[in-house]
């Protein structure tokens, strides 16, 4: 917790103590009177049972959404999840936190659809700040051919019952006029496709706001406990090996997109899965410069501003495999330059941070959500760039998964088999090159 | 920054590369034969280690040949390279 340093006239408690409580504004005042000294622990840190009913792998977002979303409508209460790490220390603490459901496909359409109406809710349902923000995500398109793809991309998403508007350059220029809008530019604007419902939220919020709640219905989150093998009986996953004992459990499921492949291999599977590196940049504060999120169409670019006043951005993925959790330079002075052909006023803005996290890039670009070939395992990964903000989305169709035995409609597509059928769900046409993704 | 030692123009940028996937991976010697199956496993399935991989890299801004290198995905370390149809270990 932040100890000394940022508000040295605050003193922090030991947060040892655990207590069960509904946050609201008379909480807030109550404490505020007491220099919120008497905040205690939001979850309780348990010692693994030895059995369990459902294990999940990983103490992401995705994870912790599963066991709230399993403890709250399928009423499996006896749930852990286990954490190698910190709660979301991996990719869900590690992304740009951008919110949007702007899909062509179908099945793409639907589920981050879905999990979008879920964010709409989701800190009321909570009762936890995750400071979802619908502030707009703007696509940025740069020619005659590009605003008809965008067009026909809007006219799906209406189909679907997402909100989608095409903009003019003039709409664009009226609502970001920082944006490049010279005559001069290589690649002018010629206008946009906006999802206004789009947006934000606060990333460690949304793990911590899940991981609250499915405490308080039961569930044991178990941080700093890998696990390290399955146990297989029969064919039938019966529980796993970890670096904090043997947890037997009718159910295994996992959740760790970056390592999908990796944890998979102890289980003896081969995946259509590639781990690749993302990095995502943070600059000084600033003040407010930016109220929407907007992408670069001529080139990979994406940004933000975060409620501190970063200007926080991303792009392309490093293209090779690793999972280092960093990534190198050339990247970085490529997303740059991409994002200073966009809004040349970045181009004096100091850099404050950057980072990596490892990325699951499957072979068609989208997540893999189902039971896996084994008996009593589940798998959810393969979440490429695009995972955060399917969070709340993702653990509800796979908590339906997990307790039914059998997928909802809304993830019956984002089978492993698909794969070896042909049925792609290729949101970007690129084929099997999970770095084109 | 990678430093890939290409066989033909010795130590080089990162940047002059194009990484081209997994090495192991061998096109189906008849297609005609192939099952469906091996036809999967040779497009979609990746061992995606966690330490040594065995891939291709272009040299695409220099000699444009294309090369096999072995690097750790954990450290990034080069550890040795050849030419595409050589071999790593001579």
């Amino acid at each position: 917790m932040l100890k000394g340093g940022l508000y040295p006239s605050v003193r922090f408690p030991q947060m040892e103590a655990y207590e069960l409580t509904r946050y609201s504004i008379f909480s807030l005042i109550k404490q505020g009177l007491i220099r919120h000294t008497g905040w205690k622990r939001a979850w309780r840190n348990p010692e693994p049972k030895a059995a369990y009913d459902v294990i999940i792998i990983g103490g992401g977002g995705h994870g912790l959404a599963t066991a709230y979303y399993l403890a709250k409508l399928h009423g499996i209460h006896n749930v852990a999840v286990l954490e190698k790490g910190w709660l979301g220390g991996g990719n869900t603490g590690r992304n740009t936190t951008i919110i949007r459901s702007n899909y062509l496909l179908d099945p793409n359409a639907h589920l981050y659809e879905h999990s979008m109406k879920l964010w709409e809710g989701l800190s009321q349902d909570l009762n936890f700040n995750v400071m979802f923000s619908q502030r707009g995500v703007l696509n940025l398109c740069h020619s005659k051919a590009q605003t008809d793809a965008f067009a026909r991309r809007g006219n799906a998403m209406r189909l679907n019952g997402i909100d989608a508007e095409l903009l003019s350059r003039d709409e664009v220029r009226k609502r970001i006029p920082e944006l490049d809008f010279s005559d001069q530019v290589r690649f002018p604007i010629c206008g946009g496709l906006l999802q206004p419902r789009g947006g934000t939220a606060r990333h460690d919020g949304v793990a911590w706001g899940f991981a609250r709640a499915a405490d308080q219905r039961g569930v044991d989150i178990i941080q700093n406990c890998e696990v390290t093998d399955f146990i297989i009986e029969g064919g039938r996953v019966t529980g796993v090996e970890t670096t904090r004992g043997k947890i037997t459990a009718g159910k295994v499921a996992m959740a760790v997109a970056g390592h999908t492949g990796v944890l998979a291999q102890k289980a003896g599977l081969t995946l259509p899965i590639e781990s690749h590196i993302l990095q995502a940049m943070v600059s000084e504060p600033l003040k407010p410069l930016l109220d929407t999120v907007v992408t670069f169409g001529a080139g990979h670019f994406y940004i933000s501003q975060s409620d501190k006043g970063g200007m926080v951005f991303g792009g392309d993925i490093e293209g090779y495999n690793s999972y280092a959790q960093r990534g190198n330079l050339p990247t970085l002075e490529h997303v740059i330059s991409a994002g200073v052909s966009m809004m040349p006023c970045l181009s004096r803005v100091r850099m404050l941070r950057s980072w990596g996290g490892t990325v699951d890039m499957t072979m068609d670009g989208s997540p893999i959500i189902g039971k896996a070939p084994i008996e009593g395992l589940f798998i959810n990964g393969g979440w490429n760039y695009g995972g955060f903000k399917a969070t709340p989305g993702s653990g509800w169709v796979y908590a339906h998964t997990i307790a039914n035995d059998a997928p909802h409609p809304l993830n019956e597509a984002f089978t492993l088999e698909r794969f070896a059928r042909g049925r792609l769900i290729d949101e970007r046409g690129a084929g099997a090159n999970p770095a084109l993704h | 920054m990678l430093l890939i030692k290409c066989p033909w123009c010795g130590e080089r940028d990162m940047v002059e590369f194009t990484h081209g996937g997994d090495a192991t991976k061998v096109y189906p010697k008849d297609p005609n034969a192939t099952t469906s199956e091996e036809w999967h496993d040779f497009i979609y399935l990746r061992e995606n280690p966690c330490g040594e991989h065995v891939e291709y890299w272009h040299h695409v801004a220099g000699c444009r040949q294309w090369l096999k290198v072995r690097r750790d995905t954990t450290t990034h370390d080069i550890l040795t390279t050849a030419p595409a149809d050589g071999d790593l270990d001579t």
